[in-house]
């Protein structure tokens, strides 16, 4: 296995376009240069190059367009470095953020365990909003495109990621779900992260933001059991509040859990299924992402 | 799982720098509150290295503890957790230190 990206060794990472069949497997040089020279521009070799790194040079040298090799200090044989050990996947969620805002496109980063109601809170959305805005998905599972195939079901575009043995999506594989995926101007753009509710917190994808989904089936104290993942999203939703009165789970009690751990987080309450509470989630959505970065 | 992604990361990183010479050292910093267990790491770093300028080097881990400023009455206190509030009830704290994920040198033969 990849473990920069978490995905296959045998080049498995896989962008699936429902729509067209189409399978398109990130090829291992794409993938293994990605990783070794930092997602930087493709560039042209040409004299200039030639005649600064000398002729035929391969990719040994620092290029402008990645952070500059922080030399900072050479003490004999130690060279001081200095750089952030996740860099790398930061500087193409930059891009990706870019790209997304030249198109005036919203991307939100949906987390949860698997199981939550991700791909049914999706398909109601869809379904109640597509009249409203455009909404385009990226599915992130490590096997099947069932969810993608869900998701076109309700006629909007799908991309399904494969990430084989991997545990979470990476920005260079949203990258080029969304060159494949070409969300219109001023559309909304769901990444339905792999169904984990530790690595995925790690890896910005160059989203709007997070937003953590939890089930009234889950424990009210998941909160404070994976903190990392509620300390980086902006909203919580509560899903299946349909089922309440069979669960032993106190809603408010989670929140203040929440809160423990990020006291910033907003906290909504569907049922993906009934449509319970899904106007409130229909309003953030609105109010909190599109009027605020948009005036769509 | 994660940390073998965080291993191989710093391999990648550290590889370019190294232009070919022998890698004898690499010290990182890693945050106490990270989610990333300098253990891990430990386990990863010698089967990501095998056949790399990286091979037979020594890996240090420095642990940096958590430390945090309360944003309401603005003390400074030492973070054990990400659940912690301050002494005066405080919960919206700003992070000094602890979730570092950082490559901080090399030595090279």
């Amino acid at each position: 296995m990849c473990v920069t990206c978490g995905c296959s060794d045998t080049g498995a990472v896989t962008i699936t376009d429902p729509a067209s069949g189409e399978l398109r497997v990130l090829t291992k040089e794409e993938h293994d240069r990605m990783h070794a020279e930092g997602y930087h521009v493709p560039h042209h070799h040409g004299t200039a190059h030639a005649a600064i790194y000398g002729p035929g040079s391969t990719h040994e040298h620092a290029h402008a367009t990645k952070p500059a090799p922080l030399l900072t200090a050479v003490h004999g044989t130690t060279i001081a470095l200095e750089r952030e050990i996740l860099s790398k996947n930061q500087l193409m969620a930059e891009r990706n953020r870019g790209w997304l805002a030249a198109r005036g496109v919203l991307a939100l980063n949906l987390v949860s365990s698997p199981g939550s109601g991700k791909t049914t809170l999706l398909e109601r959305t869809i379904g109640d909003l597509k009249q409203r805005v455009a909404i385009s998905v990226i599915e992130g599972d490590q096997e099947t495109a069932n969810d993608a195939e869900r998701i076109r079901a309700t006629g909007c575009k799908a991309i399904q990621i494969n990430t084989g043995a991997g545990c979470h999506l990476e920005a260079e594989m949203v990258g080029a779900a969304l060159a494949t995926l070409d969300p219109p101007a001023n559309s909304l753009v769901m990444i339905e992260n792999v169904g984990n509710l530790v690595c995925p917190a790690l890896f910005d994808l160059g989203e709007r933001a997070k937003v953590v989904i939890l089930s009234v089936t889950e424990g009210e104290d998941k909160p404070l059991k994976y903190p990392h993942m509620f300390r980086a999203s902006e909203l919580m939703v509560i899903n299946k509040i349909d089922l309440l009165p069979y669960v032993n789970f106190d809603i408010e009690k989670c929140i203040a859990h929440a809160r423990r751990v990020n006291p910033n987080i907003q906290a909504l309450r569907v049922s993906a299924t009934t449509g319970a509470g899904v106007e409130e989630w229909y309003g953030w959505l609105e109010e909190s992402v599109l009027h605020r970065s948009h005036n769509v | 799982m994660h940390e073998l992604s965080i291993t191989r990361n710093v391999v990648a990183i550290v590889s370019e720098h190294a232009r070919a010479r022998k890698i004898l050292r690499v010290t990182l910093e890693v945050g106490k509150l990270s989610a990333v267990m300098p253990e891990a790491i430990r386990f990863c770093f010698e089967a990501c290295t095998r056949d790399t300028p990286l091979e037979g080097a020594r890996l240090e881990i420095v642990e940096i503890p958590g430390s945090a400023t309360c944003r309401d009455c603005g003390a400074e206190f030492a973070l054990y957790d990400l659940v912690a509030r301050c002494a005066c009830g405080g919960v919206n704290l700003a992070w000094r230190g602890g979730d570092e994920l950082m490559i901080k040198e090399m030595e090279v033969a």
